[in-house]
């Protein structure tokens, strides 16, 4: 049942349009009332969309029954060890890699890019693709991009090999394709996922269309939304909805940013200069086409081709005691909240960070330890 | 990685645009977005690339989230961070002073 007991005044503080916030939250309780019975879950895979949730305490205001789990979202936290593991020797055979911010501290299978640095690699932080080709620019030594990220990062990726890289930087490739990872997770039994919200940046890319084949396939719903509180509000009523009258289909609630067709100029790059692979996530194992990798006509600048990666040289660092307990990838995999995990703000913070999920601002645990789990919305101190 | 920012044109030299994110004036490469991008134009900015260009009716819109999160966050906000670190991922304009 929705809760209509809530102060008036907390909606005041959270929102900015207040009434419309209730409107919402009450449509969504009538919403899963009317669905006859409960649980149903449903996902999101977008770690902006967690960070939403969690900020403006959007669980508190969901109604019992109703479970929002995050999915394969977060695009630093999916990066497996092994990939990681590649960089780290990379970087520990003297060449300059050039990451994205959070990579930086994400373990791999025994150290991370910034062990390897405080080893003396050189690990250089860059926020933008562009950043990376000046880099390279500026040194006469070897320069390797730890390309790292969905499709809406990987079209950067594309558009700086399609304009010509400097002939001493290469492209390390992890990122990763979320389209296919849906499909798995709407698979697993466990998770019984009857619905999924879909990002809206990375639809800017893609579309919405790109979403209608696995709709077909699954009969699940899929609904794009953007990152406003209410945004995220309007997009779960839509999808309870749908879930309701058993109708599955694509709709896309965030026009202002998506299209059906999508951005065709940056598909056409995207798929120019990757291909897709089969390939391990952190968390949700093998996923069919889930990987994008530099097509053959791009095998000069591909650092996989271009070094020797011998993986076997980390062997005699043990891994992390800790990680063990680390359960990241269920967490990755809608199967655990990061509060079932003991390490949780003990062990494992953003201070001191045990797996992935900690280590990034779009990860689970990391959102979860910053503003709590389940936060009231009458929470703040 | 998942939000893109928006940010208003100020003028465009080949493929790169300069661009101003509430006072920060940043460098944003145009060879994705896929339509002609003017002075004047919204575009919404991911690790330094245009991937959009914002449509006239949706810019208020648009821009309230960002608004919100640029003028009112706490430090230790998340969303504002990975917003700052987009406007960061722009590459500064060569006359600011960073």
């Amino acid at each position: 049942m929705p809760s209509t007991d809530r102060d008036p005044a907390l909606f005041e503080l959270k929102f900015r349009d207040p009434a419309r916030a209730r409107a919402l939250v009450e449509a969504l309780g009538r919403r899963t009332a009317e669905l006859g019975r409960t649980p149903v879950s449903v996902m999101h895979v977008c770690g902006s969309h967690e960070q939403a949730i969690a900020k403006f305490g959007l669980r508190s205001t969901f109604p019992r029954g109703l479970n929002v789990i995050m999915g394969p979202g977060c695009p630093v936290c999916i990066t497996d060890a092994p990939e990681v593991d590649e960089g780290v020797v990379l970087a520990r055979q003297g060449v300059h890699i050039a990451t994205y911010g959070d990579m930086v501290r994400v373990p791999g299978t025994s150290m991370s890019l910034a062990d390897a640095q405080a080893d003396g690699a050189k690990i250089h932080v860059i926020y933008s693709a562009a950043q990376v080709v000046e880099l390279a620019q500026s040194t006469s030594d070897q320069v390797v991009f730890f390309a790292t990220g969905f499709e809406t990062t990987a079209v950067a990726t594309a558009a700086i090999v399609l304009g010509g890289l400097p002939s001493n930087l290469s492209i390390l490739s992890a990122h990763k394709y979320i389209p296919p990872a849906m499909e798995i997770v709407a698979e697993v039994p466990e998770t019984k996922v009857e619905g999924f919200l879909a990002a809206g940046h990375a639809a800017t890319i893609t579309g919405s269309a790109v979403f209608e084949p696995f709709v077909a396939r699954h009969h699940v719903p899929v609904v794009v939304a953007g990152f406003e509180p209410l945004d995220i509000l309007a997009g779960l009523v839509k999808l309870v909805e749908l879930i309701r009258d058993r109708t599955p289909q694509v709709v896309n609630m965030f026009p202002r940013c998506v299209t059906r067709a999508g951005n065709l100029r940056a598909q056409e790059q995207l798929w120019k200069v990757f291909r897709p692979t089969g390939g391990r996530w952190r968390g949700i194992a093998h996923v069919p086409n889930g990987n994008l990798r530099l097509r053959d006509e791009f095998r000069s600048i591909d650092a996989r081709r271009r070094f020797t990666i011998d993986l076997a040289s980390l062997w005699d660092h043990a891994p992390a005691a800790l990680a063990q307990s680390c359960i990241c990838g269920d967490i990755m995999a809608g199967l655990s909240s990061p509060t079932d995990c003991k390490l949780f703000g003990q062990e494992c913070t953003p201070e001191k960070p045990v797996g992935a999920c900690m280590v990034s601002s779009e990860g689970a645990c990391k959102i979860w330890h910053e503003y709590g789990g389940h936060p009231d919305l009458g929470g703040d101190a | 990685m998942c939000l893109g920012v928006p940010g208003k044109v100020i003028e465009v030299a080949g493929n790169v645009a300069t661009v101003d994110f509430w006072g920060v004036r940043r460098q944003v490469q145009l060879d994705v977005v896929d339509e002609p991008v003017a002075p004047g134009d919204y575009i919404l900015n991911h690790v330094g690339f245009a991937i959009r260009r914002i449509p006239e009716s949706e810019i208020a819109e648009t821009l309230a989230l960002y608004e919100q999160l640029i003028t009112q966050a706490e430090q230790d906000d998340l969303m504002a961070e990975d917003v700052r670190n987009e406007i960061a991922g722009a590459r500064g304009d060569r006359r600011a002073v960073d």
